[in-house]
């Protein structure tokens, strides 16, 4: 509750966007819901303003809020929104309308979902352009469409404008839609996690471009991010919210250096792009570092019991779709080996692309590879019986990036940890439902989670019960593919504890596949740096950040938002 | 794109000669022989039977009749019914009445399904997409002759509006009542699709970015929600032009229309397979252009589609 301390100096300025005391609440089934509760925020022209927070820190609300899009049954109900001096709060819906776009952009948070897959690009850039005024003949709008997107980064503008959605990737989606909140220039850009969908290289490039834009427009940026070390290296001031409260709020560098509330020190803390600590538990097993083992390669005659995973010369071709002679191959791993053993953590780390989730599919043995073989405990993956098949699966298990997904809705938390069981035949009822309680213990959820749907539980909790429904079977090795790609820093940093302390208690071999080179340095004992399919680099982990060989492993390095930034000791 | 417009239309053929060939096998093997019912109570001659049986090729094994039909179709000449009447003349006069009472049907049900399921997936929750839930299930319970007999009663005698029958060569004003209670089921169900899909597609973030773009209501409903909640439901429409066709029987019924129900049914009791294969076979033949309209129409309004 403590009030937030200001400590920009008293601008001259008049305040481009003045939030003062701002109260959102959801109705829900189970009576209101405050999800923002007193929220002071300022943007002066030009300036840029980083909201920081975990999700549920009402940091979007606040930033919906602004432009009148909250989702749902959301409500402003108390404080007030000067937009320019003028009260944005109980606007009619035209003059809300006529603010949108015209004077404030938005960039949401995922491009994949935020462009409507039935329009060409370039005619949802061109309504932008129309809804805001902009008159003109069907060429100059053409035009000047093309225009907007190559300011957005997009090379070939025109002709990608007439281009679908689908026929784009991720980045050159975020790129139009920055083209689209720039189009009208409006005087303040609100960023909703523009880049976190990304991969990191896109995301410098992007963020990078979108820094310059904005420099020369003199737009204002509201950006709203989890990720600290971003907010610090692209925005001048933070606003740091927690439960729907700022709780503090100054000049970026001066948070950094000295955290005041103790949520901001714990976010500076374990922010993984700040943190250059490997997590304690996971290092503290007070033996020889065993990693050079693991760098050895695969093809070598080495002691079967420990290397539980040997993949060797691993290659798959996807056959592309195309009529005869024009289907060719795509091939999306190429000659691949690594070495996974009992109790370590090995990382394939990549960006999208590069072919670590192939990887992983066949070592899974859900893909049948190309070439090359996958042996577990010195067993063929590829030669089994569909009963060796099924007590193979016993042996590793995954879990997915995604919990929304991986987890089936209509299938409660018991239901969804019982099934493995069942479908093994282990034990009977009550055997499996003590078993059930012990996962939930191991992975430190409270047992009544067990009569609850997916639906019910946050992101955190959902990847927890993912983790104990692939530890259900008690398996050797668990493939973690994007494990925890889509949680908070904070909740990220639990889940990778966690992890740690059952690899430690249980012995578990991790295949622990990201993009994110900052958690590979928390969790893994060794790492494979791959592109485009090929092993670019093989070492232990300390090499590849300490020394990187490939110059490569520099660029995905240098892309870590905030690596430049040099904390002060004491965090 | 013509290259799967062309494979689709010869795609036509297979399906034809299996449809007919199965039709026929299945009409061949009824139990009972047209020609002696023909006769009725007192029997018919046994020469005057044989010469049925031969000017209808009935004595002929299955393979033969099959084949002679098959040449019947090429030549445009299927023949004669027994009441001396010509096959191509009683189906050319059955479907062109069902056709148009079809695709009446077809326009009332996506017009106003579209239409209220929009209004209602907007109000999620409101009285009036309450009402309309409500009034939808009522029409998906009630059978297809009570909605009938009671439209007859209060908009045909007792407000006198529409035209109770409509009886030979109809026109578009009485068959505005047939082609309702036809819709009815239908509208019920296209207005719950859209309803469920325009209710997905406003909680879709595009559609935020719509808004926060400065598009007003109507051009964010109009652009971003319509079209892209009537994928499912034009798929259902498609499918259902066939099942319109084949399942207007008891609406023809009631209205005292001769269309493909009544004469289907007709020729299906006096064991006339040429007719009954001929006019089942045009069915199939509308449910396949049916089919490739909806796929194609797919495409148009859904760009990830490809057709390779």
């Amino acid at each position: 509750m403590s009030a937030p301390t200001p400590r920009t100096p008293p601008d001259p300025d008049v305040p481009l966007l003045e939030v003062r005391g701002l109260e959102v609440t959801f109705s829900t089934g189970g009576g209101p819901v405050q999800a923002v509760r007193g929220a002071d925020l300022t943007v002066y022209p030009g300036q840029s303003v980083a909201i920081v927070g975990e999700s549920g820190s009402g940091k979007s609300t606040t930033a919906h809020a602004v432009v009148d899009l909250l989702p749902g049954t959301g409500k402003v109900t108390g404080g007030s929104i000067r937009f320019a001096g003028r009260e944005v709060v109980g606007l009619g819906r035209r003059e809300v309308e006529a603010l949108r776009g015209d004077q404030i952009g938005l960039v949401p948070q995922d491009p994949m979902s935020n462009l409507n897959p039935v329009w060409r690009i370039g005619s949802q850039v061109e309504e932008a352009l129309r809804a805001n005024g902009f008159r003109g003949s069907r060429a100059q709008r053409r035009a000047r469409v093309a225009e907007l997107l190559a300011e957005a980064g997009l090379p070939e503008a025109a002709q990608r404008a007439t281009m679908y959605p689908h026929e784009f990737s991720g980045g050159m989606r975020q790129r139009a839609l920055i083209a689209i909140a720039l189009a009208a220039r409006p005087r303040l850009l609100i960023a909703d996690e523009p880049t976190s969908a990304l991969d990191v290289t896109v995301q410098r490039q992007i963020l990078d471009h979108l820094d310059v834009l904005t420099d020369e427009l003199g737009t204002a940026v509201l950006f709203i991010t989890h990720d600290l070390g971003l907010a610090a290296e692209r925005a001048e001031h933070l606003v740091v919210m927690y439960r729907g409260q700022v709780v503090e709020s100054g000049p970026a560098r001066a948070i950094l250096a000295d955290p005041q509330h103790p949520y901001t020190r714990r976010l500076v803390t374990s922010a993984p792009s700040l943190s250059s600590r490997r997590i304690q538990v996971a290092h503290a097993r007070g033996e020889e570092p065993v990693d050079d083992l693991l760098a050895r390669h695969a093809d070598e005659p080495a002691a079967p019991r420990d290397e539980v995973v040997v993949a060797s010369h691993l290659t798959k071709v996807f056959r592309t779709r195309g009529r005869g002679a024009r289907a060719t191959g795509f091939t999306a791993v190429d000659d691949v080996s690594f070495t996974l053993t009992r109790g370590r953590t090995l990382a394939l780390v990549g960006e999208s692309g590069s072919g670590k989730s192939t990887a992983a599919n066949m070592v899974l043995g859900l893909l049948e590879p190309t070439a090359g073989t996958v042996l577990f405990d010195g067993q063929d993956v590829g030669g089994l019986s569909r009963r060796e098949q099924l007590a193979f699966r016993r042996r590793i298990q995954p879990v997915f990036q995604n919990p929304y997904g991986s987890l089936d809705p209509q299938y409660s938390v018991y239901r969804s940890l019982e099934e493995p069981l069942r479908l093994h035949r282990v034990g009977d009822r009550a055997a499996r439902e003590a078993r059930v309680r012990d996962l939930l213990d191991m992975v430190a959820l409270p047992q009544d989670v067990m009569r609850r749907f997916p639906a019910e539980l946050s992101g955190g909790q959902r990847q927890r019960v993912a983790v104990a429904r692939a530890l259900a079977l008690e398996p050797e090795v668990v493939v973690l593919d994007e494990a925890v790609s889509a949680l908070d820093v904070l909740v990220q940093a639990q889940v990778l504890d966690l992890l740690a302390g059952l690899q430690r208690e249980l012995g578990l071999a991790y295949l622990f596949i990201t993009h994110d080179l900052a958690v590979v340095r928390q969790i893994a004992d060794s790492v494979v740096v791959m592109r485009e399919g090929k092993v670019v680099e093989h070492a232990p982990t300390d090499d590849v950040f300490d020394a990187p060989r490939e110059r490569y492993t520099r660029d995905l390095l240098a892309a870590i938002p905030g690596a430049g930034l040099v904390l002060p000791a004491g965090s | 794109m013509r290259w799967y417009i062309g494979r689709r239309v010869l795609q036509v053929i297979p399906v034809f000669l299996g449809a007919t060939l199965l039709l026929y096998a299945l009409v061949f093997l009824r139990p009972g022989d047209p020609v002696l019912a023909l006769g009725g109570e007192r029997g018919l001659p046994e020469a005057v039977q044989e010469q049925i049986r031969a000017e209808f090729h009935l004595d002929e094994p299955f393979l033969v009749q099959y084949l002679l039909y098959l040449k019947g179709i090429v030549t445009l000449d299927l023949g004669v019914t027994f009441t001396g009447r010509e096959v191509t003349e009683v189906i050319a006069q059955a479907l062109p009445v069902t056709f148009q009472l079809a695709l009446m049907a077809l326009l009332i049900e996506a017009v106003l399904g579209v239409g209220f399921g929009l209004l209602a997936g907007m109000r999620k929750g409101g009285l009036f997409d309450s009402s309309v839930l409500v009034l939808s299930l009522l029409v998906i319970a009630v059978p297809t002759f009570v909605v009938g007999f009671v439209l007859q009663i209060v908009v045909g005698v007792q407000l006198g509006w529409l035209p109770i029958t409509a009886g030979r060569d109809p026109d578009v004003v009485s068959l505005l009542m047939p082609a309702t209670v036809l819709a009815a089921t239908s509208f019920a169900y296209v207005l719950r699709l859209t309803r469920t899909s325009v209710q997905e597609s406003l909680s879709a973030d595009f559609v935020r970015t719509a808004r926060a773009k400065g598009l007003s209501r109507a051009q964010v409903t109009g652009r971003h929600v319509l079209r892209n909640s009537l994928i499912p439901v034009v798929t259902f429409l498609g499918a259902d032009l066939g099942a319109l066709m084949g399942g207007a029987i008891v609406t023809e019924g009631i209205f005292n229309i001769h269309g493909v129900g009544g004469t289907l049914f007709d020729a299906i009791t006096r064991g006339e397979n040429v007719t009954v294969v001929s006019l089942t076979t045009v069915l199939v033949l509308v449910y396949i252009v049916a089919n490739l309209a909806v796929d194609l129409l797919y495409a148009a309004l859904d760009p990830r589609i490809r057709y390779a």
